[in-house]
């Protein structure tokens, strides 16, 4: 097994090993709740909480305090972070407009209603 | 600072023989709880000072005179009476009502009022009065002012009073859409100083009043008042102040609100407006630079020793403080001059009005700085030297470290280099 | 014992909120009480960007995120939940399947994390030698094409990839003008068709 650096957490710096598990956390449970969740609103935070656990990601590779080797991302990080900020801004945008249609059409925001293309 | 409080503590220790490292966590501790109770003390102060300040200029408005018993003849220890008086109220909670979601809401707007003035400086120079110098300063006020409006979508929402659901949806729309302008316009004096470090834009206004953001090109003059009308429309003061209307919705999104938890969205309320007052202050109206430039003549700088040193930036923090206060009062005018306008009419204004008049003055502030760089007051002065430049760093420092080619390694795995 | 690394400490703290937030988002059934935990989780993921040094994306997690998209999704859960806390329960096989699959991915991230030497961190001593990062201007400068932080070395292979992010900066702003009308074009006012009786 690969040891775990727990007996120096707090007076070391931490790596992106760490920053990595919260971002990884936060994935996880962006995924669980778009597999569990029956309200559209709900799987859309998923979406969110999993797009934030990639930026943690971007971040932490891109920053200088948590690696020392010359090639890691350097600004790149914080740019494509950037890019996914807006990007994910935009998407709830548009999938708040399709949950209102599918509000308005059936009267319910829960999504195991959408049936009609059922087989 | 931290260094400072832990050889305090050290030589408080040594007379019963303890001692206490350097670096210890009381040192970083204190120095922390230090800074929030500067803060707050400013804020809480600030709030009671308001709260007077309005009773009495809108009695003066109205032709009346507003407090004038309790503490003397101008009644100036009236709010705190008025909150004693909240304190000792009952503390209600609505039948219906999300109890967890109800508490937190007022927490949650005071301390977004609160946060932004973690990167506010007070006083300028190379160690600037400020919680913590932030390379995004302004950014990062902005970004704070428009949590608060969380704070009061939670409240409106966790009420279970459809009067309370409308008057925070209305402030959440309103709040949201002027973000827009609010930023376009704040983009101004950032562009032209060249940063977005508040310490920074604020130095760029050394010297006489003349070098004034607010004076440095007509566009730039009209984004200022644009500032000031989106500002007052984000903080929700009449005429934008139809989510606590009272004669339309009760009292809008804190109808059920009483005593201590509606005194939290009270100060939340004047925080913000002292911040964007004195965010107006720093970004246009030379921050804690007088219109004369007196410290340098009165021998108040740090060269001349650290308390003459201090003196000089007490004296900017008091401009600071003056200008704050001044943008309040004209607010205060305003609520008590001009009727409240419909929430279609506040949206009018916010699109209609506000963000193509920003778009406009921005592209002409940066045509005229590409134009004239180093013209200041309407082009007819030149522009005093760069205390801080965004290539070179603070005057007086030595140059950042050139890039390094043999760091750069062009393969990982082989761990190749130029 | 050393003192404690600040940085360090206030990781912890942050991050421990984020993923206590994140999971309180996975199990509550309210889903206002959702809005409110994710706005929360969100705002300590932005308390960790600024400590790994990237303050202008921090700030930019606040505005956009937390103050522009979390109020808009907050105005969808209020459009949508005429009902009054109205839960909706996922069938229990459902939430082991789930967190099976989910537990199995979160072991192979965390494995994979920790598995990397480069990855554990810095030693304490060039961590504090470190200078503070000034990274707005770069930023700026990156998204209109030249990019500062990596001037143009002497040699031609590195300099691929050097060219600034204006070209997608473009694209972004062109998308957020498509996705504004297509969106106010979605959610436009229609007439309502009342609930499908099954």
């Amino acid at each position: 097994m690969f040891e775990l650096p727990l007996a120096n957490l707090l007076t070391e710096p931490v790596g992106v090993a760490h920053y990595v598990t919260v971002g990884a956390i936060m994935f996880v449970c962006g995924v669980l709740c778009m597999a569990t969740k029956r309200n559209a609103l709900g799987i859309l935070m998923g979406i969110e909480l999993v797009l934030n656990g990639a930026n943690l990601n971007f971040i932490a590779f891109g920053s200088p305090y948590l690696r020392s080797d010359a090639n890691s991302l350097g600004l790149d990080g914080q740019l494509i972070a950037l890019f996914v900020i807006v990007l994910a801004a935009a998407e709830a945008a548009v999938a708040l407009a399709i949950a209102l249609n599918f509000y308005n059409n059936y009267g319910t925001i829960d999504v195991d209603r959408a049936d009609q293309l059922q087989g | 600072m931290a260094g400072l409080i832990n050889d305090f503590l050290n030589w408080l220790l040594s007379w019963v023989g303890g001692s206490v490292a350097h670096e210890s966590l009381a040192g970083y501790v204190l120095a922390g709880l230090v800074h929030v109770a500067l803060i707050l003390v400013l804020v809480a102060t600030s709030a009671l000072i308001f709260i007077w300040l309005e009773r009495k200029i809108s009695g003066r408005i109205q032709d009346r005179l507003g407090p004038t018993r309790v503490g003397g003849k101008f009644g100036w220890l009236q709010t705190l009476a008025d909150g004693l008086k909240l304190l000792t109220k009952e503390d209600l909670l609505p039948g219906g009502a999300d109890g967890m979601l109800f508490k937190i809401a007022p927490y949650i707007s005071f301390c977004a009022s609160i946060g932004a003035f973690i990167a506010i400086p007070f006083a300028g120079g190379h160690y600037p009065w400020i919680a913590q110098h932030l390379n995004v300063g302004v950014f990062f006020v902005l970004a704070v002012l428009g949590l608060e409006v969380f704070g009061v979508i939670l409240a409106g929402y966790a009420s279970a009073s459809k009067w309370s659901l409308f008057g925070a949806m209305r402030e959440a729309a309103q709040v949201v859409s002027y973000e827009v302008p609010l930023g376009m316009c704040v983009v101004v004096p950032v562009l032209i100083a060249g940063s977005m470090d508040l310490v920074v834009i604020g130095d760029r206004q050394a010297g006489l009043f003349t070098n004034w953001l607010v004076f440095h090109d007509p566009f730039t003059f009209i984004t200022f008042w644009v500032y000031f009308t989106c500002a007052t429309a984000s903080v929700n003061r009449a005429p934008f102040d139809l989510a606590e209307a009272e004669s339309e919705l009760v009292a809008g999104f804190h109808t059920e609100y009483s005593g201590l938890r509606w005194s939290f969205f009270f100060m939340a309320e004047y925080g913000s407006m002292f911040s964007v007052s004195i965010l107006a202050a720093i970004l246009f109206l030379g921050g804690w630079h007088g219109p004369i430039p007196i410290t340098g003549s009165l021998g108040l700088t740090a060269e001349n020793g650290p308390f003459l040193g201090y003196l000089g930036q007490l004296l900017g923090l008091g401009n600071v403080l003056l200008k704050g206060t001044i943008g309040v009062c004209v607010m205060i005018w305003i609520r008590w001059t001009l009727p409240r306008l419909r929430i279609d009419q506040v949206m009018a204004t916010c699109l209609k009005y506000c963000t193509p008049i920003a778009a406009v003055m921005f592209l002409g502030a940066t045509y005229w700085h590409y134009r004239f760089p180093e013209k200041v007051f309407f082009g007819l002065a030149d522009a005093p030297a760069a205390v801080y430049d965004v290539n070179e760093g603070w005057a007086g420092d030595e140059p950042a470290a050139a890039f390094d080619e043999s760091q750069l390694v062009l393969n990982p795995t082989t761990k190749e280099t130029l | 014992m050393d003192s404690i690394y600040w940085p360090s400490f206030f990781f912890f703290f942050f991050g421990i909120l984020a993923c206590v937030f994140a999971v309180g988002v996975l199990v509550s059934r309210n889903i206002v009480r959702m809005a409110f935990y994710l706005v929360l989780s969100l705002a300590a993921t932005s308390g960790l960007f600024f400590l790994a040094g990237a303050e202008f994306v921090g700030a930019m997690q606040l505005m956009i995120y937390v103050g522009g998209t979390m109020v808009l999704l907050v105005f969808g859960v209020m459009l949508t939940s005429q009902e009054r806390f109205v839960d909706m329960k996922t069938w229990a096989g459902d939430w082991v399947k789930a967190f099976l699959a989910g537990g199995a991915l979160l072991f192979v991230l965390i494995y994979a994390a920790f598995s990397v030497p480069a990855w554990r961190g810095i030693e304490r001593a060039e961590a504090e030698a470190l200078p503070v990062a000034q990274t707005a201007t770069p930023l700026g400068m990156g998204l209109v094409g030249a990019r500062v932080d990596k001037l143009d070395p002497a040699v031609e292979a590195p300099r691929d990839g050097m060219s600034g992010y204006l070209l997608p900066f473009e694209i972004v702003s062109v998308h957020l003008l498509v996705v504004l009308v297509g969106a106010a074009y979605l959610a436009r006012a229609k007439r309502k068709i009342t609930a499908r009786i099954e």
